[in-house]
């Protein structure tokens, strides 16, 4: 794998917990890569199969459910 | 009816207690102060890691409450405030409040951080435990409610409040200490000019005042700044201060000494046109010209004027005003105001005879000459007459123009010189005698000239007014000194020949202007004056701060302001300021010049620090403010949040009832010698622990010993340290908690550490009393390895390595030796002083414990009337419980306010939204700065540039702060204006900030739907902060995701739908009882069902509470009270038949035993089914006529059985039916009981030999004292374990034959009872049919299961349904009480209200799609959604928790989450990946 590949990650995350946690990172000025974007969802219940296959197929290398 | 009584309640105490109350009182119609001494709420819980007995995130399950709480409209925050007095009656109380100053407004403050970030003092963070420190400038923590910070101030550090500059030394020492020595200085010349010349010359008083002399030598101030100001002049670019807009205003100041040049400093910093005139060629008044050069030398001086040449203040020297030109011309010329600082440089004579002669030459005269660089010529024997500076410069300056005899004459002691102490070493250094107690009495001469002097000795008498001992000359001690010159020195005045009669200014009998103490304005009311002019010859430092003050007052004098308000002296120094723990380092020396080289010149005698010795004095600081008063934190909010100024305030409120919820204090074992607590970093406390595993703390989870970072392989947990204690403290009580919490701390470092940690738990006995947590001590053992050792360890031992040495006893009585890595000792929980002052302000009574005192069947009640208890400070207890408590407390304080319920609560007045149905998206983005916190890191004009690019955006703005309140009513105004449909906002977290921007977008007629968040600090400008680039690309890339949804979000609305006021109880016993009563007394409708004919349950067979107050008369009281409420209806004989609906609406058939049903609407439901004793089936129960239960004994006794009388033996057999294979729980109530019968039996016949066979005495509380009892009334306790359960036998017909291991003798023993008592446990009533009816979940053993173990005791999952007794989890009298009147706070959350706003964030089933194919059915977690009689899935929308799981399950695709739908989240994907 070349060096520079930098993975574009999509994570859905629940709004009490996992989203909270990256608040939480944030609060405590933890470094992540700035190529991982956060879409708030209700519950990770909420996440679909189609919204995974959808982010892979636009273009996602890594699509993460966090709850 | 008039309203008599207060609609609001005042909790005291942040804690999950204090906050589930105000949740509570809040959502039934009452206004609610919580009133907290922290920074924020969250008390205890939001410090802890994880919560038994489920490991939940203890901050994960506060924090949505802490939000809750924080925003509720009828909740109202004191933070930092304290109870003062509470006067009036229940109903009715005024309560003063105290609120302390948190230095940070806020309302202002955005949570940004950037104060903490520039504060330079560090102290310890008490919320990590003090393993870590945190800025005086803090959050409390990370999630803190409110979000604000606060500055932790003491007071004003002692040297800044003695400094007549009143300069912050500890602030530009803390910035020293971080090497900030350019923000050092400009802090130093805030307050005063010259750090340089006051490094060498100042009388330093903040010295005499350095609470380090307590401990060993005061800190060098003056050195320290001194070396900061030599710092600044060398560098390329010295500090000068920031100029504010011309004001175009004349100044003149006469006079360039430190008065003088103070005054213009100050002046032309505001912006004023300054002109210093001074009389001689050079500037710098007593400085340049008393001040001899090795002391002060000229190029300091001159760097520092310099700095005021560089402010635009013009000087003009050789100027006599008076003589050259008068005030009067001078105002002629426009000056406005004038400053008079032309000191008091004139010597006074001594008054003694010949002073006229040849050879008497004055000090300052000689000064003068020699410091304008004339030759001056003394001889040798030179007489110096004076103790002051001026006489030590004058004698050490004779010595360098060449004089070999220089000395000094003084009249008083040198303890009374007013020198300056070093300068008076420096003289003896330099050879130069010092006569004391000596005075001349007459000048000897010699055709005119000087030859010699007249002295008298003097003795020291009885103190004069200035506190001085007055010298009395000693009769016939005449003798006489030969000289060459004498100097006077004795004291100087000033020359008024400035003074023309323009000047309507006044003199002192002393010669010295007349002003205004504060103003320091003359008689005349443009001339100001002030230094040595005003005060007499006193010290420089008095004189920079005459000329600050002086020119405060012309500034306001020429604006036209009041010259006087608010200028009274504010600074009060901290006295209580701790110095253990520090270690004693000496003060620093400077280096000196050589005696023998210096006595021969000018050069300066001291040399200064260099950078290494002005470090180590600095860090020799102790910071005694802990806010240094840098105000570096002021600069840097740019939301204008931090006020130093501000004060405590006080407060009243009035308020109906007074709940206290402040919690308990952790015991500290510091005093525990033999633990080594104190001495040893590795032995650290449960809470300590606590810190260490979370994530957040100090650690960041990383589980490490604090002696060096090591992670360690082998842990002890000591219990009961600080509980059931009376030989190292006198807290005999059990503390609850502990048990269960050590038990999951060592779950946690296992999982923490992996398998190979050796956890290990010292304990007396296992109380792992609560609801599932037997089975997690088991889990523990068995599945976790942890392991349980019983034994009270005595001491611990520090070993090599900072491993710590235990040796303990094990039950065999052999003694082991084990090394461990680290020791935690679980600590018990103490009454809080604050709570135990707080509660003897309120009267309220206290056990011997110093905790509040309640009665079992009252448990929330004190002894005052409208005043309650809940939580850790009633008795020692976990998070559920006090909960439970909370919502008990705010459901009695209610009781008596009923009529004022909803009376000072409040509510929004909203304009109708505005349609925009069909219309095309017009988006607004709002784009954040927050400070710098993303403007600093993002480029936000680009993200704003941006957004302006993408479809449907039609306004783009960035803010400063896009949440401030100003930033409301621009949004509003936008929205308007532009006919914006949606909005945007890119700044922080929706969790925090998204409600208030919903509140806006609403109050500007949008649906609050209409809205979407893109969170571009806490998830990108925090966390990219070394990428600005790519923050920057995140930041758009965020901002068009949200673009993109918003362009699919609709409005959603949700509607009202009535509440039926009325509860159905099911359960008559006790808790049913009471719940029926809680609602009823609130004015609604009850129906308790009950399937006997007889009200009161269990308790119709118990005797008494472990408190010994008795049952029988209190509960027929109560099943009066309930027979004859006229609110509540009593169905005997009565069973549930169905039952339907959702909260607000439920309909209930009930059928009575004749077969009649009853239809009954209801908006809530409690069930309080209760449970029944256990029947054994073994140690020959039923066989055998003295073998009992509990309830029989009761009964025994009720009837006063003479069987009880005559028996001479009787053993208690623990744990019959329960902690078994079957039933896996503690019942909870059996080992009180069992103690309470034993020491009856003990009454009745105290010749009684009596045994309790038990697996662990699980007395808990302050139920411990019945235990010491027991043990203290002769009581035989044999442990037996589950292996080696006793075994009864018949011998012959009646006899009873035991036999059990003794745990101490490790043998059998037999025992012949008369009677057999078994403590039968608690088991759940066969009700699975009935909890069908009402859809409500049991666990294995039968028993309701809650919403939440923790946080949510007495409700189901499903709204509108509440639990309460025995049907929930075995528990005494009291508890069952606690939790029906919990039960009925929920209930009237609901009940209170009118109506039932249902929708939004809901789920929605397109019939059409819907294939009833129980997809949904069965994967919502709530068992929300049922099948319809059409076949379609019906999901109601007021019971829906909105979380989409079935949405993203159906197979049809018939379920769509409103807000959340597909579209709209794909839109955000697809946002994420187009291509821009």
């Amino acid at each position: 794998m070349p060096a520079a590949f930098d993975p574009q990650i999509i994570a859905f995350c629940c709004k009490y917990c996992a989203y909270a946690a990256g608040d939480l990172a944030g609060s405590m000025r933890l470094n992540y890569p700035p190529s991982v974007k956060v879409v708030q969802v209700p519950c990770s219940g909420r996440v679909d199969t189609i919204h995974l296959l959808r982010a892979i197929e636009r273009g996602a290398d890594a699509v993460y459910v966090a709850g | 009816m008039a309203q008599s009584t207060t609609g609001a309640v005042m909790v005291v105490g942040g804690g999950i207690a204090g906050i589930q109350a105000s949740l509570d009182l809040a959502e039934s119609g009452y206004k609610v102060y919580i009133v907290e001494n922290e920074s924020a709420i969250g008390g205890k819980m939001a410090q802890l890691d994880k919560t038994f007995p489920t490991n939940d995130c203890s901050m994960c399950i506060i924090s949505p409450k802490l939000v809750e709480a924080g925003r509720h409209l009828n909740i109202e925050l004191l933070t930092m405030t304290e109870v003062q007095q509470v006067d009036g009656n229940a109903g009715n109380f005024t309560v003063t409040l105290r609120e302390k100053p948190r230095f940070i407004d806020l309302d202002k403050c955005t949570a940004c951080g950037e104060c903490a970030k520039v504060c330079p003092v560090e102290i310890p963070n008490l919320f990590d435990m003090g393993l870590r420190a945190k800025k005086a400038a803090y959050k409390l923590y990370p999630q803190a409610m409110p979000g604000a910070y606060a500055i932790e101030k003491k007071g004003t550090a002692p040297c800044k409040a003695s400094c007549p500059a009143h300069v912050s030394v500890q602030g530009w020492i803390a910035l020293m200490n971080q090497e900030r020595y350019e923000e050092a200085i400009a802090l130093f010349k805030q307050d005063h000019p010259f750090p340089g010349i006051c490094g060498r010359v100042c009388h330093h008083p903040c010295e005499g005042v350095c609470t380090r002399s307590q401990l060993d030598e005061p800190l060098s101030i003056m050195a320290l700044h001194r070396y900061l100001a030599d710092l600044d002049v060398k560098s390329a670019n010295p500090f000068v201060p920031q100029k504010k807009a011309p004001k175009n205003r004349k100044i003149a100041i006469i006079g360039s000494g430190p008065a003088g040049l103070t005054c213009a400093y100050f002046l032309a910093i505001d912006g004023y046109d300054v002109t210093v005139f001074e009389k001689h060629d050079v500037l710098g008044g007593m400085l340049t010209l008393g001040i001899p050069e090795y002391r002060l030398p000229r190029d300091t001086i001159a760097a520092e004027i310099q700095t005021i040449r560089d402010l635009g203040v013009t000087f003009k020297t050789g100027v006599d005003i008076g003589k050259d030109v008068t005030i009067g011309q001078l105002r002629d010329q426009g000056f406005k105001a004038f400053f008079m600082g032309i000191g008091s440089q004139e010597c006074k004579s001594l008054g003694i005879e010949g002073e006229d002669f040849e050879g008497v030459v004055p000090g300052m005269d000689f000064l003068r000459r020699v410091n304008l660089g004339e030759q001056v010529d003394l001889g040798d024997r030179v007489a110096v007459i004076g103790g002051g500076n001026v006489a030590m410069d004058a004698v050490r300056t004779a010595l360098r123009c060449g004089s070999s005899k220089p000395f000094i004459i003084y009249r008083r002691s040198e303890a009374e010189m007013p020198a300056n102490a070093e300068e008076i070493a420096e003289c003896r250094d330099e050879g130069i005698e010092i006569m004391t107690l000596t005075n001349p009495v007459r000048v000897l001469e010699e055709n005119g000239t000087v030859t010699g002097i007249e002295c008298i000795k003097m003795a020291l008498g009885e103190p004069d007014e200035s506190g001085r001992r007055r010298p009395e000359p000693i009769e016939g001690s005449e003798f006489t000194i030969e000289l060459d010159t004498l100097v006077p020195a004795i004291g100087q005045e000033s020359d008024w020949a400035c003074l023309t009669d323009e000047c309507a200014c006044s003199l002192s009998d002393w010669g010295t202007m007349n002003v205004d103490p504060v103003t320091l304005q003359t008689d005349d009311k443009d001339i100001f004056a002030g230094g040595d002019a005003v005060t007499g010859p006193a010290t420089v430092v008095e004189a920079i701060e005459a000329g600050k003050q002086a020119a405060v007052s012309i500034g306001r004098f020429l604006q036209g302001e009041d010259l006087k308000k608010d200028r009274a002296n504010r600074y009060e120094a901290v006295t209580d300021v701790p110095i253990e723990g520090h270690t004693s380092i000496p003060r620093s020396k400077m280096r000196h010049a050589a005696v023998g080289k210096r006595v021969k010149n000018f050069k300066e005698v001291q040399l200064g620090y260099g950078q290494k010795l002005a470090g180590r004095e600095a860090a020799r600081c102790l910071a005694c403010g802990l806010c240094s008063e840098c105000y570096r934190c002021e600069e840097a909010c740019l939301a204008g949040a931090v006020d130093h100024q501000l004060q405590a305030r006080e407060k009243t409120i009035d308020v109906g009832a007074i709940i206290l919820a402040p919690g308990f204090a952790p015991y500290d074992p510091t005093l525990y010698e033999p633990y080594s607590y104190a001495s040893h970093p590795n032995v650290v406390t449960s809470l300590e622990f606590e810190r260490m595993l979370s994530a957040s703390g100090p650690y960041a989870g990383h589980l490490i010993r604090p002696s060096d970072h090591q992670e360690p392989k082998k842990i002890a947990w000591l219990q009961c340290v600080g509980s059931r204690d009376i030989n190292h403290c006198d807290n005999g009580y059990c503390s609850s908690v502990c048990c269960m919490y050590a038990n999951k701390q060592a779950v946690i470092a296992k999982e923490h550490a992996g398998n190979g940690l050796d956890a290990t738990i010292f304990f007396m006995d296992m109380r792992t009393f609560g609801k599932e947590f037997d089975k997690y001590n088991l889990r523990a053992e068995d599945d976790h390895g942890v392991r349980f050792v019983r034994s009270r360890v005595h001491s611990v031992y520090p070993d090599k390595e900072d491993k710590l040495r235990i040796v303990y006893a094990t039950e065999g009585g052999n003694s082991v030796e084990e090394r461990f890595d680290m020791v935690v000792l679980s600590v018990g929980l103490t009454a809080h002083p604050a709570a135990v002052d707080l509660a003897k302000k309120l009267d309220v009574d206290l056990n011997v414990h110093g905790f509040a005192q309640t009665s079992s069947l009252a448990p929330v009640k004190t002894s005052q009337e409208g005043i309650f208890v809940c939580g850790a400070f009633q008795e020692p207890k976990d998070i559920p419980h006090s909960v439970m408590e909370a919502s008990a407390a705010a459901a009695y304080a209610t009781e008596g306010l009923s009529d004022s319920r909803w009376t000072l609560t409040m509510d929004i007045d909203l304009p109708p939204e505005n349609d925009f149905s069909g219309r095309a998206p017009r988006i607004g983005v709002f784009v954040c700065n927050c400070g710098i916190n993303i403007g600093g890191v993002a480029d936000v004009p680009a993200v704003r540039d941006y957004a302006a690019t993408l479809p449907g955006v039609v306004h783009v703005e960035d803010n400063l702060f896009t949440c401030s309140q100003d930033n409301q009513v621009n949004i509003k105004a936008v929205i308007a204006e532009k006919n914006i449909n949606r909005v945007v906002v890119a700044s922080c977290s929706p969790r925090t900030h998204e409600p208030l921007f919903q509140e806006t977008i609403r109050e500007a007629g949008l649906n609050r739907y209409l809205f979407e968040m893109a969170n571009i600090r806490d998830q990108n400008t925090w966390v990219h902060m070394n990428n600005p680039e790519k923050a920057t690309q995140k930041a758009k890339d965020l901002v068009r995701m949200a673009v993109a949804k918003a362009a699919h979000i609709e409005p959603l609305y949700q509607v009202s739908v009535p509440i039926t006021k009325s509860a159905l109880v099911v359960g008559g016993g006790i808790a049913g009882m009471e719940a029926a009563l809680g609602v009823a007394d609130q004015g609604c409708q009850v129906h308790l069902v009950e399937r006997s004919d007889l009200l009161g349950g269990n308790a119709r067979r118990l005797r008494a509470t472990w408190q010994d107050e008795p049952l029988a008369p209190w509960l027929e009281q109560v099943v009066d009270r309930v027979q004859s409420h006229p609110k509540i209806a009593v169905h005997r004989n009565t069973q549930v038949k169905s039952s339907k609906g959702s909260l607000g609406n439920f309909s209930t058939a009930l059928t009575h035993e004749s077969g009649k049903d009853v239809q009954v609407l209801h908006g809530v439901t409690i069930l309080a089914t209760g449970g029944k004793e256990h029947r054994p089936d073994e140690y020959l129960y039923g066989k055998h006529p003295d073998v009992m239960t509990h309830l029989d004994f009761d009964d025994a006794l009720n009837r006063g059985d003479e069987k009880l009388e005559k028996a001479k033996s009787a053993v208690f057999i623990q744990c019959v039916g329960s902690r078994n294979a079957d039933r896996p729980y503690c019942s909870k109530t059996c080992c009180t009981h069992s103690l309470k019968a034993a020491l009856a039996l003990k009454r009745i016949n105290p010749r009684s030999r009596i045994y309790i066979l038990y697996r662990d005495v699980r007395a808990y509380g302050f139920r411990e004292q019945l235990y010491q009892h027991a043990r203290e009334s002769g009581i035989i306790f044999i442990r037996y374990d589950v292996e080696h359960r006793p075994s009864v036998a018949m011998k012959g017909d009646s006899t009873l034959l035991l036999t059990v291991n003794d745990h101490v003798l490790q043998r059998p023993i037999r025992i012949k009872p008369d009677l057999l008592i078994l403590a039968a446990g608690i088991v759940a009533r066969d009700n699975h049919s009935l909890f069908e009816k009402f859809k409500v979940p049991v666990n294995a053993e039968g028993f309701l299961v809650e919403a939440h173990a923790k946080l949510r005791p007495v409700d189901f999952a499903s709204e509108g349904i509440f639990l309460a007794g025995l049907a929930h989890y075995p528990k005494p009298l009291e508890e069952s009480i606690a939790q029906a009147r919990a039960a009925a706070s929920r209930a009237m959350t609901v009940l209170s209200k009118d109506a039932l706003m249902v929708g939004g964030v809901v789920a929605s089933v397109e019939t059409g799609r819907c294939a009833a194919c129980l997809t949904c059915v069965r994967t919502c977690p709530y068992g929300i959604p049922s099948v319809d009689e059409h076949s379609h899935a019906v999901i109601d929308p007021s019971q829906c928790h909105g979380c989409g799981a079935c949405a993203a399950e159906c197979p049809g695709k018939a379920i769509t989450l409103m807000h959340f739908t597909d579209q709209q989240l794909i839109a955000k994907t697809d946002a994420l990946f187009a291509e821009v």
